[in-house]
């Protein structure tokens, strides 16, 4: 996928303008926030978990390299194979490899955010072979052609009409006349035709939430059961990961299952939560023939020792994107490439470059609600600030913005001629704005004044008001 | 451990330790350094049977108690006839269930499910009181299949087989298992759902629309 990061203002001055987005968007936030926040609620040693999970991925980190090897060595213990990709391609092409070698037609596939970040249907597709996400959310976005607009409800901004229309053009062989107006009905329709899938597929492939190194198991999560009936029926199960999903034992991964349902959906635990180990035993009556894991690197070790190692304890809840408040108001599409929202304002520059990722860092009003719930406490407002200054010192953001800072900066920097100066515009505009209280328009302050006014001063300085001791108003 | 050395393990491996500024592996790490947070409610013995039985019913599965091996195919049968649906079901191969399979009105087939099979009765190993999940393992007595494929999924659990938490249940399997992991574990609460349209919750994605849990006393 080609990413449209670097044009974030103008995809998001056109989600502005989708009534449709506008309105699920709505949705959403009542949906998620209300949900988490009682799950949260009913769980008094939440904030005590999230320390220990912390504790718990910060030592698996410094040691990713133990975990990684005592993973791979017992998943070939049980008689896997480990891929080991370094970026996109690699993964690619190791994915293509083990489907040609299976003569594979069909490859169906359980939700996968890595399997997004390398384009992995695009390859497949121009290999020949028809991929099929089986995860509903996922699956209507393929049949619309479109990318994730969230990382756990990747449809959420299609309505059910959308979806209806998606059906209809895409299940040309059933009744035209047939209802399609409930969430119900559209659910049935998808459960009978990705049956046909499930059962005719060659390779399945899973991505995984967590990867065992006390047993060498891949762990997928999931509500619909879809992951599981991909992993279960082809004749080869391939698990696509990126480097961090690795905890150490299956204590870690119960503390990390505790935070994960809560902080997404609002729930205890989510219905499927599958371990997988290798292929079919001889004795079994079911399971894929060959298993194969692939390890992506693509960035991650090199965001270990850059400065954004603790954006790696992502667990990809979706907890901050549901709090964000622009997210909220554009959607995910607008950040232009697989990762949206305050974790994909941080990671994105990070695994495609700020250059090509500039504006996102500077999507937030760092108004801190995203730290505040990120049950892995990522500091996303202080990594999107960091963000912000490489940006500023590549010359990656606008001219006028850098020379602005600059001025300010210099006169910043001189408190004898700032005083006076700051003292000579409050008490100025504070005279002009008497009579309305704000300005509707002022030189300068376009950008500000263009969606909402600028409140007039009072009259003084905060620093001379302080001075004076008026610390309150 | 592959036989012949995989240059593409060290590139990454070597890509992480430049990360971890490192040149080589480090000792093994201790871990872990205390013993796992478990939540209050979570803990303790007291009431197992009643805290897993509100948390599979509120994760929207039905709990039945069932008085002993002999009552599981009367009541198998019972809740297919009350249900309206045929008596016909894929059956996992567990000696366990030998009884439930010869009951007179079931129609039986041992074995794992395909993708035809509406119902299907299996055995689970253990269940979790903290999220009233079900704890199946793969097994030749106890395939994966009939998890996940059937409609209406029927699950024996031995009521002693309740445990608190998900540690406890890691633990029984360290013990048990000490020769070689379950090539499969899943932990099930409830049946499956989605909310991908519109966000309304609906039961029956892709795996089961019902899942039904018939806890057996032991006698
Ligand atoms: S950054 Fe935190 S809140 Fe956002 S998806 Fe990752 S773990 Fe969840």
């Amino acid at each position: 996928m080609i990413p449209r990061s670097a044009t974030f203002r103008a995809n998001s001055r056109a989600a502005l303008d989708n009534p449709e987005l506008v309105r699920a968007l709505g949705t959403m936030k009542t949906g998620f926030r209300q949900k988490r926040a009682a799950a949260v609620d009913a769980l008094p040693e939440f904030d005590a978990l999230r320390d220990r999970a912390v504790a718990m991925k910060n030592h698996t980190l410094d040691h990713l390299d133990h975990y990684l090897e005592s993973f791979a060595d017992k998943v070939e213990a049980a008689g896997g194979t480990v891929h080991w990709a370094t970026d996109a391609e690699a993964a690619r092409q190791q994915v293509l490899e083990i489907c040609r070698a299976h003569g594979a037609h069909t490859v169906t596939k359980g939700k996968s955010m890595i399997a997004e970040e390398v384009g992995l249907n695009e390859a497949l597709e121009d290999a020949g072979m028809r991929p099929v996400e089986t995860d509903l959310g996922e699956y209507i976005i393929q049949l619309r052609r479109e990318p994730p607009s969230h990382i756990i409800a990747p449809a959420i901004h299609v309505s059910k009409a959308q979806v209806a229309d998606a059906f209809r053009a895409a299940h040309g062989d059933l009744d035209p006349a047939r209802e399609l107006d409930t969430p119900r009905a559209l659910l049935d329709e998808a459960r009978a035709v990705l049956r046909h899938d499930f059962t005719a597929a060659d390779v399945g492939i899973t991505g995984a939430n967590l990867l065992i190194a006390e047993t060498g198991a891949t762990v997928i999560v999931t509500n619909e059961g879809n992951g599981d009936l991909t992993q279960l029926l082809p004749r080869v199960h391939i698990v696509l990961a990126s480097l961090e999903k690795v905890v150490p034992t299956l204590d870690d991964a119960s503390l990390i299952l505790r935070l994960l349902a809560r902080s997404a959906t609002g729930q205890t635990a989510s219905s499927y939560t599958s371990f997988s180990l290798g292929p079919r035993r001889p004795e079994d009556a079911d399971g894929p023939q060959a298993f194969h894991v692939i390890l992506l690197d693509n960035g991650r070790s090199e965001m270990l020792g850059n400065g954004f190692r603790e954006m790696l304890r992502c667990i990809r809840c979706a907890a901050c994107m549901n709090h964000c408040p622009v997210y909220g108001a554009v959607g995910g599409h607008a950040y232009g490439w697989v990762y949206p929202g305050p974790m994909g304002s941080v990671l994105t520059p990070a695994l495609i470059g700020i250059d090509k990722a500039a504006p996102l860092p500077e999507a937030s009003t760092l108004c801190g609600r995203c730290e505040a719930v990120c049950p892995m406490r990522i500091p996303l407002p202080g990594l999107l600030r960091q963000w912000r200054a490489r940006a500023h010192d590549q010359r990656l953001s606008p001219p006028a913005m850098r020379r602005g800072l600059a001025a300010w900066g210099w006169l910043a920097a001189r408190p004898r001629l700032y005083h006076p100066l700051n003292r000579l515009a409050a008490v100025a505009l504070g005279r002009l704005g008497r009579r309305r209280g704000g300005f509707a328009r002022l030189p300068l302050a376009g950008g500000w004044t263009k969606s909402r006014d600028l409140p007039a001063p009072e009259g003084d300085t905060f620093q001379a008001r302080y001075r004076r001791g008026a610390r309150r108003p | 451990m592959t036989a012949k050395p995989d240059p593409q393990r060290q590139n990454v491996l070597a890509a992480v330790r430049r990360g971890l500024a490192r040149t080589g592996p480090a000792a093994a790490p201790v871990w872990p350094v205390e013993p796992p947070l478990i939540p209050a409610a979570a803990r303790g013995d007291g009431d197992l049977i009643a805290r897993f039985t509100a948390a599979a019913e509120a994760a929207a599965a039905s709990v039945e108690r069932v008085a002993g091996p002999d009552a599981l195919g009367p009541a198998v049968a019972a809740w297919l006839t009350a249900r309206n649906l045929p008596g016909e079901l894929a059956v996992a191969p567990d000696p366990a269930l030998d009884p439930a399979a010869a009951h007179g009105l079931l129609t039986v087939r041992r074995g794992t499910a395909g993708p035809g099979d509406l119902i299907a009765l299996t055995r689970a190993r253990l269940g979790i009181a903290e999220t009233g999940s079900l704890l199946l393992t793969s097994s030749p007595e106890t395939p994966t299949g009939l998890n996940f494929l059937p409609d209406f999924h029927l699950v024996a659990l031995d009521a002693s087989a309740v445990v608190a938490t998900l540690e406890d249940a890691w633990a029984r399997l360290r013990q048990d298992h000490a020769g070689g992991w379950p090539r499969t574990v899943n932990l099930v609460a409830g049946p499956s759902r989605t909310g991908d349209i519109e966000q309304t919750i609906q039961l029956g994605a892709h795996g089961p629309r019902h899942l039904h849990i018939l806890l057996v006393e032991s006698r």
